[in-house]
């Protein structure tokens, strides 16, 4: 793996990075928004409803037009893991490290995670109004768990947002974030370990119970979200870094101007700034 | 092992010092303790002071009210080390991450034990509950206790010295303790004779959230402390 870099460069106005764009990030966010857009009709008009016979009644059963929530809701799930998984990973790095890199990397894994937590939990609650016939279940384990997730890592951004000694904050943050992803392995598996106490069916996906076009939405769907989530992990990535870039200019030209107001200039020279007749 | 009996012997000696300095401050037992009584005696208001209504709900109101009080215990244990310097001279004592944490952490439960004793007096009087099984309640009670004093002393230390430490302080460490309120309620919900359920398996789930809690927080809390 590549060094990481021990802190960001010098803020370069006017040239390519201050930006937080770049052309393979631009093809990145097109392919997304035309995956998003494809992933749209295939979810909400192409694909059937679920609906079943009853084999003995005849009646219909099934979650009928609400499955389609589930072509966004599980790959958002997933997507969700990943974030907090890669959060976790660089929240090591910055224990170990202690490099700006893994501290930025850290903070943009948590916020889009929590974004995409946040819409797995709202998509997950109008998906359960029409089939559990409720907003919210107080009783199912895996939206307790996740929104446990949910509210550990909220508290996780609001220390992010608080003033003082940026490493201290971030090695704060760092062990907030390693903690609240042992609540991961609990969302995961609750629906295996607590099922009496779930509404969630258990997964489908491992022995393949779906096929054909459903399936194909469903592959799709982690696809797309996945270039969703590369995108914005990218995009924020660059402006905690160029936000770093620019706390750094913003307290090397603070100790410039303050050493241009010493007018001995003995001090001067012993600091390492050249006399005034030195400079240009 | 001389290692284990130096780091237990440096926890008690924090532990002594934290609770040395309550006994002489009074702060749990003048401003903490009346605070607990108070929220037990608001939820009676609130519930329009109906017997079997609080009789039912008891377990919950019971461990809401400990998580509230407990937050005023564990800022008042982290701002015991950020005033005069004492977090500095701790740091250059000697004494281990570990050992100060374990010290902390037994002087917050210490204090809890004191503030659960208070409120299931609470619950008998204000509430009318009667308990029908005393060990499991003790039992249950210890390792809820040892839980949020765990995690309590972790997150007050990683909000100490920081300028919004008091509204950092419960969103940070609520969400930890949730699933430690939902197992005591459960366990309590057995104890009070309230709920039909295995209050046995909810201490279990206690007993090991109590233990998670502290190995994390002995772990990390280094990391916290070099700042």
């Amino acid at each position: 793996m590549a060094e990481e870099p021990m802190s960001p460069a010098p803020l370069p106005e006017g040239t390519a990075s201050d930006t937080t764009g770049s052309r393979g990030s631009r093809l990145l966010g097109v392919l997304a928004l035309v995956g998003l857009a494809v992933l749209g009709v295939l979810a909400f008009v192409l694909t059937d409803p679920d609906v079943r016979i009853h084999p003995s009644t005849g009646a219909e059963f099934g979650q009928f037009d609400a499955v389609r929530m589930l072509y966004v809701h599980v790959p958002l799930a997933v997507m969700t893991y990943l974030a907090y998984g890669l959060c976790a990973v660089a929240s090591l790095g910055v224990l170990i490290r202690r490099t700006p890199w893994w501290d930025v990397t850290a903070h943009a894994a948590a916020e889009v995670g929590t974004v995409f937590c946040g819409l797995v939990l709202v998509t997950g609650s109008i998906w359960g109004r029409p089939v559990w016939n409720t907003w919210w279940e107080w009783g199912d384990v895996r939206l307790m768990t996740t929104l446990v997730l949910f509210l550990m890592f909220a508290g996780y951004l609001a220390l992010r947002r608080t003033t003082g000694d940026p490493r201290a904050v971030s090695r704060r943050a760092a062990v907030v974030a390693l903690v609240a992803v042992l609540d991961l392995p609990l969302v995961n598996r609750s629906v295996e370990w607590w099922e009496n106490r779930t509404l969630h069916q258990q997964s489908t996906l491992g022995d393949l119970k779906i096929e054909d076009l459903t399936l194909f939405t469903l592959m799709l769907g982690f696809l797309v979200l996945g270039m969703v989530l590369a995108w914005l992990l990218l995009h924020r990535f660059r402006v905690g870094w160029l936000e770093r870039a620019a706390l750094d200019h913003s307290v090397a030209a603070a100790i410039v101007e303050r050493r241009g107001e010493t007018p001995d200039d003995e001090l001067r020279r012993a600091v390492g700034d050249p006399s005034p007749g030195e400079s240009s | 092992m001389s290692t284990l009996r130096t780091v237990l012997r440096d926890a008690r000696l924090v532990a002594g010092r934290d609770l040395r300095i309550e006994a002489r401050s009074r702060v749990v037992v003048d401003q903490v303790l009346p605070f607990a009584v108070l929220v037990l005696v608001l939820f009676g208001f609130a519930l329009d002071a109906d017997h079997s209504t609080l009789r039912t709900f008891a377990p919950g109101l019971f461990w809401v009210t400990v998580l509230l009080s407990a937050l005023l215990a564990i800022q008042r244990s982290a701002s015991l080390d950020s005033a005069d310097g004492t977090g500095t001279s701790l740091r250059m004592s000697g004494l281990s991450p570990v050992a100060r944490y374990l010290g902390r952490t037994t002087a917050v439960f210490v204090q809890l034990l004191v503030l659960e004793a208070l409120l299931v007096g609470g619950l008998v009087v204000l509430y009318g509950v009667s308990v029908e099984e005393w060990f499991l309640l003790v039992v249950a009670g210890v390792a809820a206790g040892v839980a949020v004093a765990a995690a309590g002393t972790l997150y007050g230390a990683l909000a100490s010295g920081l300028r919004a430490r008091e509204t950092l302080l419960p969103i940070l460490v609520l969400p930890v303790l949730a699933p430690v309120l939902i197992g005591a309620t459960r366990a309590f919900d057995d104890a009070l004779g309230v709920a039909a359920v295995d209050g046995w398996a909810w201490t279990g789930l206690l007993a090991v959230a109590a233990l998670v809690l502290t190995v994390v927080g002995a772990s990390a809390h280094g990391a916290l402390v070099e700042d």
